[in-house]
């Protein structure tokens, strides 16, 4: 048992597959509560018969889980593995199998360096992090851009009218709200170099929010940076494309964009790509904006209960956050392509620029 | 037996070859007739420069099954059937309109109670159908709630029409000289709950749709018809209103005792794509208040044409004990209400816009020509002349501003 916690590799190889765990599992539970919740604000129960055999026959338990939907998830996804997979005859086939893959890698890649909670031991706190590097937030950004390739390619090589018109749309959209997006993160970076010594590492970031100024206000960035956090609430809709900036799959001009000639798994891949986004774009906004693991006024205690609840924390602001994502998909109705591009360019960009000059300004002053 | 090859062709080499026929570089989409924005089976063929429309040519008839030429093969009663299938979204409409225009034929005058009863179900149409057309044209915007809010609402004008007629889609509930049957008790109670419950929902689709700042700037300004326009390709309705003529046949040319209830006829300013929106949203409010007033001014009375043996066939209850009305009845179940030599044509405001019947009759129970006007045909054609210049993303909004079914404009 030493042994196989003592070796560094075992230890990392039993935390990715937790960590890849969880996310894929709350990946497929993300789709069900967009399910859900999309039912509860139109009036309607949402999936609630799927039925699994042996816990679902339980008297009380049985019925109530499956009025939740709790067993869709699974439906859903044997559903896409166990479905034809049919390849049109006229698409670019390498590409075209090669677009979901490159779609769904930099979604799973960007968790790595996401922190999730801390372990406070006898010498020091330990963060709960796959690969704890100091570029944390640029390792985000760069990967998480990397996804959009994924779209392109699969427009492309659809070699089909409405996916291209997508896949170009996708391109456009993406680049547009990265500025924006990369702009509203700087003053964050500035603001705490004191505490973290101008580290890009996220868990120094969250580590630095754990404070209060003048013990009452906690020092979570959304407090003094709501501009910044708007921008970046934007562009993290933008970036993931998800309503109402969904033009990439606008199913009501382009039948479903870029994923119109994809089926069965692949087309699940896309799928388990766009959540595993959000989940991990909340996750990040989280960190940055809305002080990770810290409780205002309330330390956690020390040990392995108090690793559990920072991970609890973290897991239910980055779930409230979901639920902000699915509550805005169901509420607005969708922009036009030409009216994101302008609200990117337009007032997005400029209004990061102004923030990250004011908070220029305000540490300049502050520190002199 | 023989296995004969049938090649489809290199599928891209196609569409190079369709691309060249445009000239050059743009791209040639075809939307429809099978794609989620085009609410049935309109096609059209557009061509694209990048995402903005520079043609755009509407192809009908996908869904033809020649009604008209079906007419002259059946009495009038059963042709009946067949107009719930013209403007599916509000058959009851379509009933009353024909009858009407057979009645006039006839140069027949209905009971009080059957025009009030026919009114009441012409207003839930309008109500039915605008309640779908708002929330598909919201859907088309991306907003798919607001479409579960209205056929939520929708539903219950289901319910109510199965409790009048027995169907709660393909109702058939006229007949020429009068109805299938008179209204069950305690029926007008039930629509006026529903009138009641409408009434909130309205308001809250208000403000998630009209006042919303996402929708307002994707509508406003968009395909706009000026008021010549509209006139010169003859549109009507909602959408003729929309672009600021106010011409609406129960004002101006009124029919089944429109004159007699309180209503207004809301008009467009600009004839773009919100003001349309507007125009069906205070319809549906003014629809409601007339809901209200027939209910408060139901007459007793008759609710057929008791003097017209010849037309209308008799009750079951008659039938059973009167030699007299048993004759009757066999002759009008098989030949048909006996209508007098004769053309007509009618036209009523439809949900949709005019639907107008015209109607030659060379004596018997048999149409010897029948021509039907759909308002959502004539309403198309100004698609070729309103798209292009739009964006790709702007032709669900338009289209779903216009309202249209193919089941009418394809007959």
């Amino acid at each position: 048992m030493d042994f196989i916690l003592e070796n560094p590799l075992i230890l990392a190889l039993i935390k990715s597959l937790l960590v890849v765990g969880v996310v894929m599992g709350m990946a497929a539970y993300a789709v069900l509560a967009e399910r859900k919740v999309c039912g509860w604000i139109q009036g309607r129960p949402g999936p609630n018969r799927t039925k699994l055999p042996l816990l679902g026959d339980l008297p009380i338990i049985g019925p109530f889980l499956t009025r939740l939907g709790i067993f869709q998830p699974m439906a859903d996804g044997l559903k896409f593995l166990v479905k034809e997979e049919p390849t049109p005859g006229h698409v670019k086939r390498f590409y075209y199998v090669l677009a979901p893959i490159v779609s769904f890698i930099p979604a799973m890649t960007t968790m790595t360096v996401l922190p999730f909670g801390l372990w406070k031991t006898a010498d020091g706190v330990q963060p709960l992090v796959l690969a704890n590097i100091d570029i944390g937030i640029l390792f985000i950004l760069a990967v998480s851009s990397l996804g959009v390739y994924g779209i392109i390619l699969a427009g492309w090589a659809s070699n089909s009218k409405y996916p291209f018109l997508g896949g170009i749309r996708a391109s456009a959209q993406m680049i547009s709200y990265e500025l924006a997006m990369g702009l509203s993160l700087l003053p964050v970076f500035m603001w705490f170099a004191p505490e973290t010594g101008g580290s890009l590492n996220l868990f120094n970031i969250v580590q630095a929010q754990g404070n209060h100024y003048w013990n009452v206000i906690p020092q979570w960035t959304v407090f003094f940076q709501p501009l910044g956090a708007l921008i970046f609430l934007v562009s993290l809709f933008a970036e993931t494309n998800r309503a109402p900036f969904d033009m990439p799959e606008s199913e009501t001009d382009l039948v479903a964009g870029f994923n119109t000639e994809y089926g069965a798994f692949k087309f699940g891949l896309f799928f388990l790509g766009e959540y595993t986004h959000i989940i991990i774009g909340s996750g990040v906004f989280v960190a940055l904006f809305l002080g990770g693991w810290n409780l205002p006024w309330i330390g956690l205690p020390a040990g392995i209960l108090g690793a559990v609840l920072s991970v609890l924390v973290f897991l239910v602001k980055t779930c409230a956050l979901i639920f902000l994502f699915i509550w805005v998909r169901w509420t607005l109705p969708r922009f036009r392509y030409d009216q994101v591009m302008n609200l990117g360019w337009k007032k997005l960009l400029p209004l990061a620029v102004a923030n990250f000059v004011l908070y220029l300004i305000l540490i300049a002053l502050i520190e002199s | 037996m023989a296995i004969k090859e049938v090649s489809i062709g290199d599928i891209s080499a196609r569409g190079a070859a369709a691309e060249q026929e445009f000239q050059g570089e743009h791209l040639v989409v075809n939307m429809g007739p099978s794609h989620p924005a085009t609410h049935g089976v309109l096609r059209l063929k557009l061509e694209l420069d990048g995402e903005t429309v520079t043609k755009c040519e509407p192809v009908v008839g996908y869904l033809h099954r020649g009604d008209e030429k079906i007419a002259e093969n059946m009495t009038y009663n059963q042709f009946v059937p067949y107009t719930d299938r013209l403007d599916y979204l509000g058959p009851i409409h379509n009933n009353v309109t024909f009858a009407m225009a057979v009645e006039k034929l006839a140069g027949l005058e209905v009971p009080p109670r059957c025009q009030a009863i026919r009114l009441l179900c012409c207003e839930l149409a309008r109500v039915q159908s605008h309640l779908l057309g708002v929330g598909v044209y919201a859907m088309d915007c991306g907003s798919i709630t607001a479409f579960m809010y209205t056929f939520t609402e929708r539903e219950k004008i289901y319910s109510l029409l199965e409790q009048l007629c027995g169907a709660r889609f393909t109702t058939s509930y006229t007949r020429i000289g009068g109805l299938q049957r008179d209204i069950p008790d305690g029926w007008l109670g039930n629509v006026r709950k529903v009138v009641d419950e409408m009434e909130p929902v309205l308001d809250e689709l208000d403000a998630l749709i009209t006042r919303n700042r996402i929708f307002y700037d994707r509508t406003v300004g968009l395909g706009v018809i000026s008021k010549e326009d509209a006139i010169a390709y003859g549109l009507t309705g909602p959408n003729l209103r929309g672009s600021g003529v106010a011409l609406d046949l129960r004002k101006d040319d009124p029919y089944l005792g429109y004159e007699n209830y309180e209503f207004d006829v809301p008009i467009g300013s600009t004839g773009d794509c919100y003001d349309r929106w507007l125009v069906r949203m205070v319809e549906l409010r003014e629809s409601l208040k007339i809901i209200k007033q027939v209910i408060d001014s139901m007459p007793d009375g008759p609710w057929y044409a008791e003097e017209a043996k010849k037309i209308f066939a008799p009750r079951k209850d008659k039938v059973m004990t009167s030699m007299e009305e048993l004759i009757q009845n066999f002759m009008i179940v098989t030949e048909g209400p006996q209508i007098p030599e004769g053309e007509v044509y009618f036209e009523a405001e439809n949900p949709k816009g005019l639907l107008g019947f015209y109607i030659v009759s060379k004596g018997g129970g048999v149409p010897y020509r029948m021509k039907i006007r759909s308002p959502s045909f004539c309403n198309l054609s100004i698609l070729p002349k309103l798209v292009p210049g739009h964006m790709v993303a702007d032709i669900p909004v338009i289209l779903g501003s216009f309202d249209f079914v193919m089941g009418e404009c394809d007959r």
